[in-house]
C-alpha cells in the first residue's frame, strides 16, 4: 500500500498553535481536540467554539436547468426553497439507500452551492455529473473554499462585534452571500451541525487564518476552538444523522426517520419509488433512541442482540457530556422498537442490557 | 508530563509500583494525556488469576476504547472501585488512583519493564 500525503486546510498552522491534536479524518489531518472535548463541547452548549470545516466538499450547480436537475437528485423539494435559503436534503440510489446526505444552498433558481461530506465529495461529483442533462453545469469547488463554523448561543453576539451585516437579519437556514465580516467578504449562513445556534462562514482559503484569529480575538473568553471530537459529541446528542452510521448505502432516509426531507409528492427523484413503498408499507428497520440499563458505553456499529439473535446495531453512540451519561441510536426491527423495550448490546463480547427510549436526546432551550 | 522516579513501567503505558510481593497497576499521566477525557472503567476482577500480557481492564475516553494489560503474573487481590463511579480520577491523577493489586506468582517478570529515564525515552520516541 502507498502511504498517501494527509491533506491540509488553510487553516493547518492555526490548529498547531492552538496545539491541537491532529488525527487522519478521511484523509484530512485535522484537530480532534485542543483542550478536552467535553471541555470543548460545553463551550460551544454554554457560549460559542469555533470549528474548521474547510474539509467539507462544495459542488456548484449552475444554468438554466439547475433547479430541475437538483429537484431529480435530491429527495427534498428543492422549489420550495428560496433565494439566499438553505435546505437539508439526501440524495439517493434508485432503491433508497443513501449516497449523501447535504445542504443546498439557492443563489438563484440557475444558481445553486451543495454542501457535502468531505468523504463523499469524489463519489458524489460522479453521482451527479453522471446524471448531467443539456442546461447544467456542474463544478467541484471544494478547493476553492475554506469553511468555519462558529456555533453556541453566544455566536451572533461574538461575530456582530466585527460585521457590518445584521446578522440578526440571517434566519435560521438562511445565507447572506455578500457578508463581511473582520473586513472580509464572505458568504454566511445560519446553519451548524451542533443542536445549537450558529452561523457557518465561506470565505477564500487565503483569508482563512485572517478571519479565524479576528474572530477568536472578537469571542475573547468566549469562545475557543473545538475539535472533531467535540463536533461528533454535539451533533450526536442533538442526534443529527452522520453519514456513514445512521445512513449509508444500506439505509434509507425513511429507515433513519428523515421523513420529513423526503417529499414523495413533488414529482420524480431517483429513489421515489423505492421509498414511496416503503412508506406505505413502513420500513422494516426503525431508527431508535436508547439508553444504557446496564454499564457499559454504546458505539458505533456496536452488535444489538434479543433472545440470542442479532437484530440490529449500533449506529451511534457515546458518553453524552451534557447529561453525563451514556446514549445511543440504533437501527432496529420494527417490533422491537417501542420506548420500554428492553435488548442487549455486545461490548467486547458481553451482552450488555440497553432499553429503548424517546426524548433522551437533546433540544435546545427555546428563549 | 510527569514521570515518578520510584515507578516501573510498560511499553503499553501502565505503571507499576512494587511493595514486597505485590504489585500495584496503573496508567500513566502520558496515557490519560493521550486518551483524553476518561468517562468509563471497566475494572478488574477481584480474586481473578491473571497471567503476564493479559488485558485486565478497559478504560474508555470520549473518542477511543483503551486496553490496561498486567505486566506480572498473580492474582488480582484489590481493586479501585471509585473508578466505577468517577473514571474522570484517572485523567486528574493517574499516579494517586491504581486499577489493580496484583499479588505476584514470580515477582522476576518485573525485570523486564522500564525506569523512569527509560520510559521517558520510550516516550519521547513515540511522540
Amino acid at each position: 500500500m502507498v502511504s498517501t500525503a494527509l491533506k491540509r486546510t488553510p487553516l493547518y498552522e492555526v490548529h498547531k498553535h492552538h496545539q491541537g491534536k491532529m488525527i487522519d479524518f478521511g484523509g484530512w489531518e485535522l484537530p480532534v481536540q485542543y483542550t478536552g472535548i467535553i471541555q470543548e463541547h460545553q463551550l460551544v452548549r454554554t457560549q460559542a467554539g469555533i470549528f474548521d470545516v474547510s474539509h467539507m466538499g462544495e459542488i456548484l450547480i449552475t444554468g438554466e436547468k439547475a433547479e430541475a436537475f437538483i429537484q431529480y437528485l435530491m429527495t427534498n423539494d428543492v422549489t420550495r426553497i428560496k433565494d439566499n435559503q438553505v435546505q437539508y436534503t439526501l440524495m439517493c440510489y434508485p432503491d433508497g439507500g443513501v449516497v449523501d446526505d447535504l445542504i443546498v444552498y439557492r443563489y438563484s433558481n440557475q444558481h445553486y452551492l451543495l454542501v457535502v461530506n468531505a468523504s463523499n465529495v469524489d463519489k458524489d461529483y460522479e453521482w451527479i455529473t453522471s446524471h448531467i442533462v443539456e442546461g447544467v453545469k456542474v463544478t467541484n469547488v471544494s478547493d476553492q473554499y475554506a469553511q468555519i463554523a462558529v456555533q453556541g448561543p453566544k455566536a451572533q453576539e461574538i461575530l456582530q462585534k466585527i460585521s457590518t451585516t445584521d446578522l440578526s437579519c440571517i434566519r435560521f437556514f438562511w445565507f447572506e452571500p455578500q457578508a463581511e465580516l473582520a473586513g472580509i467578504q464572505c458568504m454566511i449562513s445560519r446553519t451548524g451541525y451542533t443542536g445549537e445556534d450558529g452561523f457557518e462562514i465561506y470565505l477564500p482559503t487565503d483569508q482563512a487564518a485572517e478571519m479565524w484569529c479576528s474572530i477568536v480575538a472578537a469571542g475573547g473568553d468566549d469562545i475557543a476552538p473545538a475539535g472533531l471530537g467535540a463536533r461528533d459529541t454535539l451533533r450526536f446528542e442533538a442526534k443529527l444523522p452522520l453519514y456513514g452510521q445512521e445512513l449509508g448505502p444500506d439505509i434509507s432516509p425513511l429507515e433513519a426517520g428523515l421523513n420529513t426531507f423526503v417529499k414523495l409528492d413533488s414529482g420524480d427523484f431517483i429513489g421515489r419509488e423505492a421509498l414511496l413503498q416503503q412508506k406505505e408499507s413502513g420500513t422494516d428497520r426503525v431508527l431508535v433512541e436508547f439508553e444504557m440499563v446496564g454499564k457499559g458505553i454504546p458505539r458505533s456499529h456496536y452488535e444489538v442482540y434479543k433472545n440470542g439473535e442479532q437484530i440490529g446495531f449500533v449506529t451511534s453512540g457515546a458518553h453524552s457530556p451534557t447529561f453525563g451519561k451514556p446514549i445511543g441510536l440504533a437501527l432496529l426491527p420494527r417490533q422491537w422498537s417501542e420506548p420500554g423495550e428492553e435488548f442487549d448490546i455486545m461490548i467486547r463480547s458481553k451482552p450488555v442490557p440497553a432499553r429503548v427510549t424517546r426524548g433522551a436526546f437533546y433540544k435546545r432551550p427555546t428563549k | 508530563m510527569k514521570v515518578p522516579q520510584e515507578l516501573k513501567y510498560t511499553n503499553e503505558h501502565e505503571w507499576i509500583k512494587v511493595e514486597g510481593n505485590r504489585a500495584i497497576l496503573g496508567i500513566t499521566d502520558y496515557a490519560q494525556h493521550n486518551l483524553g477525557d476518561i468517562v468509563f472503567v471497566e475494572i478488574p476482577e477481584l480474586d481473578a488469576q491473571v497471567s503476564s500480557g493479559d488485558e485486565v481492564a478497559v478504560i474508555e475516553s470520549v473518542k477511543t476504547v483503551s486496553s490496561v494489560y498486567t505486566p506480572v503474573s498473580g492474582t488480582i487481590v484489590e481493586i479501585n472501585e471509585a473508578l466505577e463511579e468517577n473514571p474522570e480520577l484517572l485523567n486528574q491523577e493517574p499516579y494517586e488512583q491504581f486499577i489493580g493489586i496484583i499479588e505476584m506468582d514470580d515477582p522476576s517478570s518485573l525485570d523486564n519493564l522500564m525506569t523512569a529515564e527509560e520510559y521517558e525515552q520510550f516516550c519521547q520516541e513515540q511522540g
